[in-house]
């Protein structure tokens, strides 16, 4: 396995190249081609990792390929670790990515050339980074791909960059990032200065033997909860990624929806052993996930325009996801991280075919009744809606019911509020299908007779998804349904010392029965209620009043920040600029030029030509210099 | 005999020099206070090539004899230079220098 | 107490007075004579040390030679009136504290340093042919390069006593 574990980010990075560097010569068939292969190609090597992986009795292995940086005590090699979780996300990865590349050849085929290549070559790069911080086996190689990552999603938000609007949604995106990029990178510090190491090998042994709720872990790991915040989307950094929505649907599925939000969660679930030791961070990270997935929930309830209600969807996964790693079901999460790829990406993908089909609409008061014209699109958005909302036996219900499990088994209110949650999913999802597929066609004459199923390189990655969204979950069916979980059997090396270190609670089977029976029909009731609802929506361009109103305009968040937190930045910098730098700034450099002068014409004084004065200096001198040598 | 006499002995003719350089005017009383002083080290480099049983110590002394004979001979010339311009030897007029 | 030990004090107390009579003397050739002294108990001091070389050395090149030197300007200089512009006795006053001030900064400096016994008896080390041996082994570079420092000395002595 080590001799061919460095192909699986060369051939991502290989693709990045060539469309990048001749993206003017190639052709837009070529460049689609070339870096699908690529990925494609990854996904093989990927393929076939797993199955080595999946040997019982393998051990995590170090891939040593060169060192990266040697300071001091400090090494840090540039390291590849395979281990189980690793395996898992390099299929997520290269598999869905995949599936996205060949949908973006058709998706993209109205840009120019170069675009083409540009967008490709973007899109590999991504792919490329994303590998590079799954496969890292340190923080540093991890820190790397999250970055890149980063810039990544800010190329393509602003893909279009001749769109404003999409400029600064690109630039919100990488700021926000940034914000949370700061906290990783001081917890990065704070942990050289503990552990003297950032390799996974050498952190987490040390870690574990360190004592339960030791300060210096639960500030390391708050520290990279907020980079987490800010690449997952959580509270309070949550604002960029609803914008990022700018970019090309496909993006929208792959980075902010299958794979980069994710990265908090694989850089959690990862660091679990430190996790586990500090129950202070728990408390917070389960806190903030099933507040964010309540809070984004609420607001894709009232949201129009159709990626938008993904986005905001999207965020209330990703919270789910954190109130897993909070309540310490970290196999529950990363469940979820998979099977969330699976229908997420579909859900997007499905509303870039419906976007593709309207000409470009996205707002869904415009759409309605295009069931019959996309047939495969709606089944698969259909199948897409069912899984997120968590109905058996689609994947999403195997994952989401783990995580609510776990959470009440720490305490009922996460319980109440993610099952809150997990209502208003199943009825803004079934909100949406309802909108966009039934009911009466609302927009124009034109986009009437222009809509039409799309192309095959469009559905095939549709239908692909749609079976992955269906079964995805039968990988890790628990014990109650007669299943072997066999996903939780294939990582439990990963999380064993945490599960040691702070065994979950088991529920009698007859808590479980009811909580889910309770759960399940709930979301039945409120997913037809939508479906009933909505399927015969008037646009009848009333302005929305109360509750409503505040939903639609998503709790004032951007507004509140920009009053809270912008504006009196902007304040103070114009102070700074017009004042501090006058007088402070410019003083001090003048002033440091008055007092050299003046200081310069005093000083002459002294050398007044008087030899007995320098003798006897230089003796003053002398005794002063031995004063110090000796005594101080 | 302990090294330690050799040491404060030591010290106190290098003292003395110090005082004579600076509460003389004559600059060639100055110049004798610098061989004192010259010699109060020379004194102790023997003492502490006696100590360590090195003869390196005593090669240094031989030194800066050397250097003490040039310097004398040298400085004594810029005296005698200096005398014959201000028929003086006070250092105070040596910051006529100065224009 | 040994006679090495008497010598010393004997040898200390007639140094550090002749020393300090330099520094008082109003008479410039009172001052020379009495280094001259000064230098002669340092030349003791050698001996006793086992130095005998150089305590030869030493009164050729200091009391032959330097001394004789500065007794030649003295004199031809006409300098023994004793007339010399006398410092005001505040600058005097602090020149001796800040003397006496380096006295007792270096005394407590170097109160802790190693204290041990001096061996008695010859090593032999101050010997010609010991010193000999080092001088051409180890410095024999310095030693050569000496000779230049001579050289130009004797040639800066002449260009800048030569009249114009």
């Amino acid at each position: 396995m080590n001799n061919y574990i460095w192909l699986i980010p060369l051939f991502p990075l290989a693709g990045f190249l060539i469309n990048g560097l001749c993206r003017r010569f190639l052709t837009k068939t070529f460049s689609g081609v070339i870096s699908s292969a690529m990925v494609l190609a990854s996904f093989v090597v990927s393929c076939v990792v797993f199955s080595a992986v999946r040997v019982p009795g393998f051990t995590p292995q170090t891939i040593h390929l060169f060192d990266f940086i040697s300071a001091g005590t400090l090494h840090i090699p540039f390291d590849f670790y395979i281990d189980q979780l690793t395996s898992l996300f390099l299929l997520i990865i290269t598999g869905v990515g995949f599936l996205i590349h060949v949908y973006s050849t058709a998706y993209m085929h109205e840009e120019t050339g170069e675009g083409f290549a540009r967008y490709f070559s973007y899109l590999n790069l991504f792919v490329f980074m994303m590998l590079l911080l799954v496969m890292g086996a340190n923080y540093v190689i991890m820190f790397v791909g999250w970055e890149g990552v980063g810039l990544c999603s800010y190329l393509l938000i602003g893909f279009w960059f001749k769109n404003k609007a999409f400029n600064d949604a690109a630039v919100k995106a990488f700021v926000m990032n940034r914000i949370g990029d700061l906290g990783f990178i001081i917890g990065l510090f704070l942990m050289i200065k503990t552990f003297g190491s950032l390799t996974f090998t050498e952190v987490f042994p040390q870690a574990a033997g360190m004592t339960m709720g030791a300060g210096v872990l639960t500030a390391i790991t708050l520290l990279l909860f907020i980079g987490a915040t800010g690449k997952s989307a959580q509270i309070p950094l949550y604002t960029w990624l609803p914008d990022a929505m700018a970019g090309p649907t496909p993006v929208s599925a792959l980075i902010h929806a299958a794979t980069m939000v994710t990265a908090g969660v694989y850089m959690i679930a990862r660091s679990n052993i430190l996790y586990t030791l500090a129950p202070g961070t728990e408390t917070i990270v389960a806190i903030i996930g099933v507040a964010t997935a309540v809070f984004a929930a609420s607001i894709a309830l009232k949201q129009h325009d159709i990626k938008k209600v993904l986005a905001y969807s999207t965020v209330s996964q990703l919270g789910y996801m954190f109130l897993g790693l909070g309540v310490g079901a970290y196999t529950g999460a990363v469940f979820h991280v998979m099977t969330h790829a699976f229908f997420k990406a579909l859900l997007f993908l499905g509303a870039g075919s419906v976007i593709h089909a309207m000409g470009g609409e996205q707002d869904m008061r415009k759409m309605g009744g295009l069931k019959s014209k996309m047939k495969i699109t709606y089944w698969t958005f259909l199948i897409a809606c069912v899984a997120i909302a968590g109905i058996p036996p689609l994947s999403g219900f195997f994952s989401k019911d783990e995580i609510l499990g776990q959470a009440f088994g720490v305490n009922a209110i996460y319980w109440v509020v993610g099952v809150l949650g997990a209502l208003m999913t199943a009825f803004y999802m079934f909100r949406a299908l309802s909108m966009t597929f039934h009911g009466k066609f609302r927009g124009t004459e034109e986009q009437a007779r222009h809509v039409h199923e799309s192309p095959a390189l469009m559905t095939i990655p549709l239908i692909i998804l749609a079976i992955l969204a269906f079964a995805g979950g039968w990988v890790g069916i628990p014990k109650l349904y007669g299943g072997h979980h066999q996903l939780g059997a294939f990582l439990a090396p990963v999380f064993a010392q945490s599960k040691v270190l702070a065994p979950q609670r088991e529920l009698t089977s007859a808590t479980e029965w009811i909580l889910v029976i309770v759960t399940t029909v709930l979301v039945i009731i409120f997913a037809l209620w939508a479906w009933m609802k909505y399927s015969r929506y008037q646009d009848t361009g009333k302005e929305a009043t109360g509750l409503s109103k505040v939903l639609e305009n998503k709790w004032y968040g951007d507004e509140i920040y920009a009053a809270v937190i912008v504006r009196p930045v902007r304040a103070i910098s114009g102070w700074l600029n017009a004042d501090m730098e006058k007088y402070g700034v410019d003083g001090i450099v003048n002033g440091v030029g008055k007092v050299v002068l003046w200081g310069g014409r005093q000083l002459r004084l002294i050398q007044s030509g008087q030899v007995g004065f320098y003798m006897f200096s230089m003796v003053i001198g002398m005794i002063i210099l031995l004063v110090i040598a000796f005594f101080i | 005999m302990p090294i330690q006499s050799y040491i404060w002995l030591a010290i106190t003719l290098f003292s003395i020099g110090v005082i004579g350089v600076l509460i003389r005017r004559n600059a060639i009383i100055i110049f004798m206070c610098i061989e004192l002083m010259l010699n109060a080290v020379n004194l102790l480099l023997v003492a502490f090539s006696k100590y360590h049983h090195d003869a390196s110590a005593q090669i240094f002394v031989f030194f800066i004899m050397v250097v003490a004979a040039a310097e004398v001979s040298v400085g004594l010339a810029i005296i005698v230079m200096v005398y014959r311009k201000t028929k003086s030897v006070d250092v105070n007029i040596l910051n006529r220098l100065k224009n | 107490m040994s006679l090495q030990v008497i010598l010393f004090w004997i040898l200390a107390v007639i140094s550090i007075l002749s020393a300090i009579g330099v520094v008082v003397a109003k008479n410039p050739v009172h001052s020379v004579l009495l280094l001259i002294v000064t230098f002669f108990t340092i030349a003791g001091f050698y001996i006793m040390l086992n130095a005998q070389f150089l305590a030869v050395v030493h009164i050729i090149v200091y009391a032959g030679a330097i001394m004789v030197l500065f007794l030649f300007v003295i004199m031809l200089m006409n300098l023994n009136a004793s007339f010399e512009p006398q410092k005001n006795n505040l600058v005097k006053f602090a020149g001796v504290i800040s003397g006496g001030l380096l006295l007792i900064v270096l005394v407590a400096a170097l109160r802790k340093a190693d204290t041990g016994l001096l061996i008695q008896g010859s090593s032999g080390i101050g010997l010609v042919r010991n010193l000999g041996k080092t001088l051409f082994k180890d410095f024999v570079m310095p030693f050569e390069v000496s000779s230049i420092l001579f050289l130009s000395a004797m040639i800066g002595a002449i260009v800048i006593g030569k009249k114009e």
